[in-house]
């Protein structure tokens, strides 16, 4: 009962806390921007906290915030081999090789104005699908070892990032393009000095969308088979052994690992594009 | 319109590729059953044609390429046996037959909608709330926008299982999940519809002496409807792939990914295609209705797509 009202207390506290320093007179401060979530964040886990023990929650359904980081602490080890398994191994290589086949092939459409209005439909439309759905058939194909969870990341990855291209490739005006040819400029230094470029905000906005599509590829592939290690394999092997606290973990490591993959996405984006008026 | 011809071409070209890749893809399997219905195969082993690749065994084997798009079982289907295998599925069964498609469809497509719409909902009230409410802003917009770089569709399956073991089964726990995944999107894309009055709109507002309430209603609501479609096709294409997810390892009975599944393990390899692209056609028809009514909608408001 104790811990029930404490839940309370810290929720109304937590609360009034971000009530007053949002409209208070620093709100718009740098550290206010970082602190005020923080401490949003960190009421949520405490009255989750709380209430787990307040109402006596079995820890099978949801096990206690306190415990997950216990259980991180404890299995870095083999933490860290799953997150090399599946992110290092799975998702990042299937997302270059997904990433450069989809420029590739903009490239190549973007020499006749003809592909390129069939490339931009047919690929906008396969970005809407759940093509997720290949992974059985690409465990099956490619073995169950990170090759499989590659092809399948290549294949989610592909379509965002083409459509993207493509639409980027075709952004540059004609004014700009007679300007290049009055230089003397052929196809491929256009090419490199004025139409990539100017697609770059364009692709970087496609490998953005394709971070958090890559995770869930490599993850969900391995559901359908893999190696004795893998965050997917974690994820399922220790649901079945009832240990919530180590799927909350690999939780964890998988939210941190998609937000550190799109910042780091960004962080390249900020340094390619920075003459383009969103980074200014 | 003028598009169509582009696409067309486009479509068939994957076509095409498809329909080359099938015989070096099913050309072992088809020179082993072939060698056991007393057929001469050209590496008589299998494990010496193991070592060649399926282009060297289709040319070594010109007769037996024919039988590579008739395989049973093949590694990868030809187009005209999924097509069949759709047809038939879709069409040749009762729709409350267990091997209709149609029946899967509904399986997969009742949740979806119904956590589609559940979510929409919360995803406009949060919305306006973070419109209206500081705090809130502060606090959970930073949070809603990190939560989509999480990759939560990979929990889906974990999330029906805690639902199953807590008692809850049926449509419900897939629609969770088909709530949640369109839940974000919708937010994101209301706060900057909400917020996509400029200035001087707002300014006229207040000259007319509107209060808070009425801009809402009469300026804020109405400018935010390209934002919310445009997100509503994101929210339902995401709620249907997050349903599929959810049924794909959690041995559900029913719905396209359990039929995608079981096609897999029987070694009906044929069956997870065609409920693979009975997925994508379903994923398309929902983007297509949304698109739809977002057009009449739009040029009823005298708008333009955002």
């Amino acid at each position: 009962m104790m811990y029930v009202i404490a839940g309370f207390a810290i929720w109304a506290l937590g609360w009034l806390l971000n009530v007053y320093l949002a409209n208070g007179k620093l709100s718009d401060h740098w550290a206010m921007n970082i602190g005020i979530p923080l401490i949003f964040g960190l009421t949520i886990l405490l009255v989750w906290e709380c209430f787990v023990i307040g109402f006596e929650v079995n820890p099978v359904f949801l096990p206690r915030p306190s415990d997950i980081i216990v259980r991180m602490a404890n299995e870095v080890p083999r933490l860290w081999a799953d997150f090399f398994q599946t992110i290092i191994k799975g998702a990042l290589t299937g997302y270059i090789i997904g990433g450069l086949a989809a420029f590739a092939i903009a490239v190549l459409a973007d020499r006749s104005e003809f592909l390129t209005r069939g490339v931009l439909p047919v690929g906008s439309f396969m970005a809407a699908l759940p093509i997720v759905g290949i992974a059985p058939i690409f465990v099956k194909w490619f073995g169950s070892d990170w090759e499989s969870k590659a092809a399948v990341v290549a294949v989610m990855v592909f379509f965002p990032i083409l459509v993207n291209a493509v639409a980027g490739l075709r952004d540059t005006t004609l004014m700009q393009r007679d300007l290049m040819r009055t230089y003397g400029a052929g196809y491929w230094p256009t090419l490199f000095k004025l139409r990539i470029p100017a697609a770059m905000p364009f692709i970087f906005n496609g490998l953005k969308i394709a971070t958090t599509l890559a995770l869930i590829g490599a993850i969900v592939a391995e559901f359908f088979g893999s190696p004795t290690v893998g965050m997917g394999f974690r994820i399922s092997t220790s649901f079945g052994q009832l240990a919530l606290d180590m799927v909350w973990a690999e939780i964890v490591i998988a939210a941190i690992a998609g937000s550190a993959f799109y910042g780091i996405v960004t962080l390249i984006e900020k340094g390619v594009t920075f003459w383009h008026p969103s980074q200014r | 319109m003028k598009s169509i011809l582009p696409v067309l071409t486009v479509i068939a070209a994957v076509l095409l590729i498809w329909v080359v890749a099938v015989v070096p893809m099913n050309v072992h399997l088809t020179a082993d059953q072939a060698q056991r219905d007393g057929a001469l195969v050209m590496p008589d082993t299998p494990i010496a044609r193991k070592e060649v690749s399926g282009f060297v065994l289709a040319l070594k084997n010109p007769h037996l390429v024919p039988l590579t798009y008739f395989g049973k079982r093949p590694n990868l289907p030809s187009p005209h046996q999924v097509a069949a295998e759709m047809f038939n599925t879709i069409f040749g069964k009762k729709i409350t037959s267990k091997r209709s498609l149609v029946y899967h469809g509904w399986v997969t497509l009742a949740p979806t909608l119904l956590g589609f719409v559940i979510g929409t909902f919360l995803g406009v009230l949060l919305a306006v709330g973070i419109v209206f409410s500081r705090v809130m802003d502060k606090s959970v917009m930073p949070w809603a926008i990190v939560s989509q770089t999480i990759p939560i569709l990979a929990l889906a399956p974990m999330i029906i299982v805690v639902l199953g073991a807590a008692g809850v089964h049926g449509v419900l726990p897939k629609s969770v999940i088909a709530a949640y995944l369109s839940f974000f999107p919708v937010v994101v894309g209301m706060v900057k519809g909400l917020r996509s009055p400029d200035h001087m709109q707002l300014d006229l507002l207040r000259t007319y002496s509107t209060n808070n309430n009425q801009g809402f209603w009469k300026l804020r609501l109405p400018s935010s409807t390209p934002y919310l479609f445009a997100s509503l096709k994101i929210g339902i294409s995401a709620s249907l792939i997050g349903t599929i997810v959810a049924e794909l390892p959690t041995g559900a009975k029913a719905g396209f990914g359990a039929r995608m599944l079981v096609g897999d393990q029987y070694g009906q390899p044929i069956l997870s295609w065609a409920a693979l692209f009975a997925a994508a056609l379903t994923a398309a028809a929902l983007v297509g209705i949304i698109s739809l009514i977002e057009r009449g909608t739009l040029r009823k408001m005298g708008m333009k797509m955002a």
